[in-house]
């Protein structure tokens, strides 16, 4: 058994927490390497080489894997990829486009969203948004395995693993990057926060949800919002909680006049403590919310905010 | 041009699902079936693309069971000019894996030549989220996940594509495989002349066998359970206990 974890690197920027994460649910079965491909990649592996567990960086630098774009990604891995039984990536965006489509390559089946590395041929992983869990095993050569992050816990700084530069030919005739819009924050991120405030359509308005922003701000804490607040335009798409958005388990996830769709529920229902305030006692989300309180959210969130 | 849109029927988004007591799965026997929403979206932004002039033709796929050719029909009725259907299985509960899908949909893409092929991001049943990406692997073809916005040009299709971080912008090379995020457009609703019309319009039957693809299952399920599940908690009366309760636990 031999396995490899894909660093999330953006533009040379490590996704520490995301690959820290799909490190520790890696290490279940052994010591790992990790794959750094970047235009810039002295600070991520020297990051990734402190990780626990980590025996090798594999330094793949060029200013093809900027963007990290599908085609060239797993085209040139192809390479490296024979010598290893076991591939994982976290499951972000970055992961889900990447992974399937070496799968795709090798006839592999992917395992997504995995929940639980049980042995190396078993997992868990979630389906029907949540609904059910599922245990799978994998008849597959090499396992192409991406991480639910919020399931596992980073690893470690303790680690010193090998610094290696790998060899890398490759172009991109077919896709192009154009441009990127990314939002641009001081507040934590998302999906590593160890608070949430998330909105929902209760909030009614993009304006309003200034509402939300200044409890999170006020609490150190990352803004959510649920699929109807982004659809209706109050918040922008990355965001998004649940299902098809983010999954996220804070120690504290207070939801915001959000109704509780089981497809939002999918996405935070693994938080510690969740907090529910909606002026709608028979919403859905008071069964899941660890503290509820009905109320009309323009009234009592701007009085928390001064109160905590 | 043409573009192929792959349309799966799924457990209908509206109903909760229930685990079978035996722990095999989920029940699926008696329950309303629905094409999967995000497949919708595809189709929906197949028909657009047609309704400017970017395209001559749509073809609906389906790779299931027998019954999946009600989805076809709804696929015609919203605007798909014609539909495969393939009959993968005779079991509602064998979930066909996203590898077979594509090998299936790579076979038929030879085919018809198709110059895009518009793809849900994911099935809200098994939610892998992989069919997309791994037929665009098969053919090789240029690859656009996770779009919210569909620029066709003449060589290339425009994508911009909803990233962790915010939003991505790439040129896709025709032919390409495009899949679809929930913003990109709301779907519409087949009108009953429409519905009536597409009794009418064309639906091949297939076997997998047909196209030289084998129907495999490399992930087998062990098991199938219920997650654990949240108490429902206190009610609290007033703000400040709710202002204590996020004091314990902010920093906790």
């Amino acid at each position: 058994m031999k396995i490899l974890v894909l660093a999330e690197i953006n533009n040379g920027e490590l996704a520490e927490d995301q690959t820290s994460k799909t490190v520790s649910a890696a290490s279940t079965l052994g010591k790992v390497d990790v794959l750094c491909a970047s235009n810039q990649c002295s600070d991520a592996s020297t990051n990734i080489a402190k990780m626990e567990n980590v025996e090798n960086v594999l330094v793949l630098e060029d200013v093809l894997f900027a963007e990290s774009l599908a085609e060239s990604y797993s085209e040139t891995l192809m390479d490296t990829i024979n010598s290893y039984s076991h591939i994982f990536a976290p499951s972000s965006s970055f992961g889900k486009n990447v992974l399937p489509r070496i799968g795709g390559m090798l006839d592999v089946m992917v395992i997504s969203d995995v929940s639980k590395v049980i042995s190396e041929d078993t997992f868990e992983r979630p389906v029907y948004a949540g609904n059910a869990i599922q245990t799978v095993q994998s008849i597959d050569k090499v396992k192409l395995i991406s991480v639910r992050t919020s399931n596992y816990s980073a690893v470690p700084s303790t680690g010193s693993a090998d610094i290696k530069k790998i060899d890398c030919k490759g172009n991109n005739p077919l896709t192009t990057f154009i441009e990127n819009k990314m939002q641009t924050s001081d507040r934590p991120e998302l999906t590593s926060a160890k608070v949430v405030v998330s909105g929902g359509r209760g909030v009614g308005s993009k304006e309003n949800f200034e509402i939300i922003e200044g409890l999170a701000d006020k609490l150190g804490a990352a803004v959510g919002a649920s699929r109807a607040a982004v659809d209706s335009g109050f918040a922008p798409n990355d965001w998004q909680v649940g299902q098809t958005g983010k999954v996220v388990a804070p120690d504290l996830y207070v939801a915001v006049g959000i109704s509780g769709a089981i497809q939002h529920l999918a996405g935070m229902k693994d938080s510690k403590v969740i907090v529910a305030i909606n002026k709608d006692e028979e919403a859905p989300i008071f069964q899941v919310a660890d503290f509820g309180l009905v109320d009309d959210l323009f009234k009592a969130v701007p009085e928390i905010e001064k109160k905590v | 041009m043409k573009i192929l849109v792959p349309v799966k029927r799924v457990l209908d988004y509206n109903v909760k699902a229930r685990v079978k007591a035996d722990g095999s799965g989920i029940d699926l026997a008696n329950v309303k079936m629905s094409m999967n929403p995000f497949d919708e979206i595809a189709l929906e932004e197949a028909i657009r693309i047609k309704e400017k002039g970017n395209a001559e033709e749509i073809i609906a796929v389906s790779i299931g069971v027998q019954q999946n050719q009600e989805t076809l029909r709804t696929a015609l009725a919203m605007g798909a000019d014609r539909a495969i259907l393939v009959v993968a299985t005779d079991d509602v509960h064998n979930d066909i894996e996203p590898l077979t899908v594509a090998n299936i949909l790579a076979a038929i893409a030879l085919k018809e030549g198709p110059s895009l092929i518009l793809c849900g991001k994911q099935a809200i049943d098994n939610d892998f989220n992989a069919t997309a990406q791994m037929l665009s692997a098969k053919l090789k073809w240029s690859q656009a996940t996770f779009a919210s916005e569909i620029d066709v040009k003449e060589d290339n299709v425009r994508v911009t594509r909803e990233v962790d971080g915010g939003l991505q912008t790439i040129d896709a090379k025709i032919p390409a495989v495009v899949s679809v995020d929930l913003r990109l457009n709301e779907p519409r609703y087949a009108s009953l002349p429409n519905i009536m019309k597409a009794k009418r319009k064309p639906l091949e039957e297939i076997n997998p066998a047909d196209l030289g693809v084998e129907v495999t299952q490399r992930l087998k399920v062990i098991k199938t359970k219920e997650p654990d599940s949240r108490e429902a908690g206190l009610i609290l009366e007033n703000i400040d206990q709710l202002v204590e309760k996020i004091q314990e636990n902010v920093g906790g």
